[in-house]
């Protein structure tokens, strides 16, 4: 394939998501420009270089599992598209283009007095990867997720490009909020961000003792924060089970901060925080294991205060305390990790506390083990989000009867009407997947819509049976005129036998 | 595609009605194998072994006519598999016969036709399977190699040589996929007591088809470059290795 002057070639790489799991190989396209998207989406549909088995976007890669993967086919880096189109600061509505980082956005305008509306536990995500996961932070019980502060988004999708906004096309649109990047590559967002005076917020600290007293602060004090969130020890049994550090916050006004601060507007509102450390190397795996973790979950249960009411601390440490670890996903050795984050309705918190038990039982070391409340739900077919309780557990591949243990876990949250997070999931069954987002088929439909010929591609969308490779399949029935793999699957294959199903 | 915690979705076993890739299909169609393809020569084992997949939950099992040593339809017959079931995740390369050593070694077409089975026929094939799996860019390689392979022996270097062959093949090929998403495990069994072995007394640390499926499954799932079965054969082959000619030719078989 030709590239044009001043594109740079597509190169092969072997890409995983931050799980490190599951490697596969892609064609990666530096998306220089808007223009590049377009071209490649174009030629992802033709009979080009990497043609054949579809597109996706991907961001900063940190989604756990699959979805920023396209095995064989394309993978259009989006880090690239980094500008910042046009900043209000007046209403505080932004346009940047896709690849800008939740970081960037706050580095820059948390100085000018906007934080971004919705931040996850890392803010190295892209504002594309954003939309395509809608993804959650500790505000949602308050604010939603990340699509509800969304004014429209710029899409490129196998049928063009379109703008898209809750209200021109409000099925589109909500099928991009949380579609995993399988309706189109998004190049720009405009998004309505919130007015903070400090780049600080001011959090109360509480330990809880075992799980229902964690439950129980949550339901009847998280109104009173606009973020809130529990460390739970999955690890400790009996009357300690569930023993949860909680840290809930409000962002500080200038007044709140100590004099200090708040005698130099410019530090009260800085935000340029700084990579601490980096794993240099992927040590052997088994560095955290049931004991070290243990003695992780003591120290940091330990560590925190009994109760503390009012500290100021700043942002970065408050929403995204391991970004100060650069390349901490090495920790879990060269087999990876993976991450089960679920969500089931609030009159099914016993379903936290089984599964709570069902990790200490086995003996299986959750290092991270994050509890929420979630408020409303937004309308997207597959967005993650809804109302109830949500627990996210980083958990190291290795242990022979994970696959298991996890696929038990599924069955409990499905009782429970519950749903695992796509963004973090690496291990769904395609059954499972469909029983959680009973509303699928409302999705594809409208995915069909942008993209009629099942360009767009990736592993996740491969392991769920949402997209296929195969020239047989349905999705393929109407392919373009100049693509090769429209033609006849092969008949001569000398068959022995045939499933009559 | 094979998720996180290694498991293959889809199958294309080569000598279908191997017992030991019978045993492995047993153990991945109840995870997440849905689709199953057999390739091996038609007949009643073969019927079986589809039967077996499909009792076990398969959507999708289908048997083709493949011959190991018919090595220039390969080609034609692996794209057509591809094509028509689309990516494979797994590919199991256990077609093999273990021949009769006393007998052959005095016929020269019967040494060839071991040789041809055991590491020509998989080879070609191999290469025409390697060439799809890295255009879909992702997969894993299982090839069934053996302990016979380690260290030709006076009993059995007929077997022994064409798995030496196999195995070191699969490890160059390996070396060359790095990079592209697909991943090669060799196997290397001991003694397996199946229908290969009927008749004959067991050697020391012997072990089944259904033991070797467990350590091929667990492979898959670590991404085990080798993996010998029982595990504990990694270590005596480590010593045996070394031991003097003069006393390796002089055990038994």
């Amino acid at each position: 394939m030709t590239v044009p002057i001043g594109e740079p070639a597509d190169q092969r790489a072997e890409l995983t998501g931050w799980g490190r799991t599951a490697p596969t190989a892609a064609e990666v396209t530096r998306a220089v420009d808007p223009a590049v998207v377009e071209r490649a989406v174009a030629g992802a549909a033709g009979t080009g270089g990497g043609a054949g088995r579809g597109i996706i976007a991907r961001g900063l890669g940190r989604s756990y599992g699959d979805a920023a993967q396209n095995a064989g086919g394309s993978v259009v880096d989006t880090t690239w598209l980094d500008s910042f189109h046009r900043v209000d600061l007046g209403s505080g509505v932004v346009t940047v283009a896709a690849g800008v980082s939740l970081a960037s956005l706050m580095e820059r305008l948390v100085p000018l007095g906007w934080f971004v509306p919705v931040t996850p536990g890392t803010r190295l995500v892209t504002v594309g990867g954003a939309v395509a996961a809608d993804i959650h932070g500790k505000n949602h019980h308050v604010d939603g997720s990340f699509c509800s502060h969304v004014l429209d988004l710029t899409l490129v999708t196998p049928v063009g490009t379109r703008t898209v906004s809750p209200s021109s096309d409000p099925d589109l649109f909500w099928a991009t909020a949380g579609g995993m990047g399988l309706t189109g590559i998004i190049t720009a967002v405009t998004l309505q961000m919130i007015p903070v005076e400090t780049s600080y917020v001011l959090v109360d600290t509480e330990r809880a003792p075992d799980l229902d007293t964690a439950m129980d602060l949550m339901l009847t004090g998280d109104s009173a924060y606009r973020y809130s969130v529990a460390w739970i020890d999955c690890q400790s049994t009996g009357r300690r089970l569930g023993r949860s550090v909680l840290t809930r916050g409000n962002h500080a006004r200038l007044d709140d901060l100590p004099a200090r601060i708040r005698r130099q507007p410019a530090r009260a509102r800085a935000f340029s925080p700084h990579t601490l450390a980096r794993v240099p190397v992927t040590p052997p795996g088994g560095l955290l294991n049931p004991l070290t973790v243990g003695a992780f979950n003591e120290f940091w249960y330990r560590k925190a205060p009994v109760r503390q009411v009012g500290r100021a601390h700043h942002m970065a440490g408050f929403f995204h305390p391991l970004d100060g670890i650069g390349g901490w996903n090495r920790l879990y050795g060269p087999r990876g990790f993976l991450q089960y984050q679920f969500v089931v309705p609030d009159d099914h918190g016993e379903t936290v506390r089984r599964i709570i038990e069902r990790l200490t039982t086995v003996r299986l070391a959750s290092f991270l083990a994050v509890l929420k409340r979630f408020g409303p739900a937004d309308p997207g077919p597959l967005s993650f989000p809804a109302p109830g309780w949500t627990l996210a557990l980083d958990l190291p591949v290795g242990h022979h009867d994970l696959d298991r243990l996890l696929d038990s876990l599924d069955t409990m949250v499905l009782e429970a009407g519950g749903r695992v997070y796509l963004a973090k999931d690496s291990r769904v069954s395609p059954a499972t997947f469909r029983a959680m987002y009973p509303r699928v088929d409302e999705w594809r439909e409208v995915q069909a819509r942008v993209d009629p010929h099942g360009i767009l591609r990736s592993d996740l969308g491969r392991r769920l049976g949402l997209c296929t490779d195969r020239p047989s399949a349905p999705t393929a029935d109407l392919p373009p005129a100049d693509t090769p793999t429209a033609d006849a699957p092969t008949t001569d294959i000398p068959t022995t036998e045939r499933n009559p199903a | 595609m094979i998720d996180a915690v290694g498991r293959p979705q889809s199958v294309l076993v080569l000598g279908g009605s191997s017992e030991i890739a019978r045993a492995i299909v047993a153990r991945l169609v109840p995870a997440r194998c849905r689709t199953v393809v057999l390739a091996g020569r038609a007949g009643p084992r073969l019927s079986e072994a589809a039967d077996e997949a499909r009792a076990a939950g398969a959507d999708v099992v289908e048997t083709v006519d493949f011959e190991a040593t018919a090595t220039s339809d390969h080609r034609e017959l692996f794209d057509g598999v591809f094509d028509r079931w689309g990516d494979i995740d797994l590919v199991i390369v256990a077609a093999g016969v273990l021949g009769d050593q006393s007998a052959d070694e005095h016929d020269p077409e019967a040494t060839a036709a071991v040789i041809t089975t055991n590491f020509t026929g998989p080879a070609s094939a191999m290469v025409a399977v390697a060439d799809r799996m890295r255009h879909q860019g992702h997969g894993r390689l299982v090839v069934l190699s053996s302990v016979a392979g380690e260290r030709a022996r006076r009993a059995n270097f007929i077997y022994g040589s064409s798995k030496a062959g196999l195995d070191a093949f699969s490890q160059g090929l390996a070396d060359s996929l790095v990079g592209t998403g697909v991943q090669v495990t060799i196997v290397r069994p001991g003694f397996v007591i199946d229908r290969m072995t009927e008749g004959m007394d067991p050697a020391p640390f012997s072990t089944t088809p259904g033991d070797v499926a467990d350590q091929v499954v667990r492979g898959i799932e670590t991404g085990a470059p080798v993996v010998y079965a029982p595990p504990v054969l990694r270590l005596v082959f480590a010593g045996m290795r070394h031991l003097p000619r003069a006393v390796w030719r002089r055990v038994p078989g």
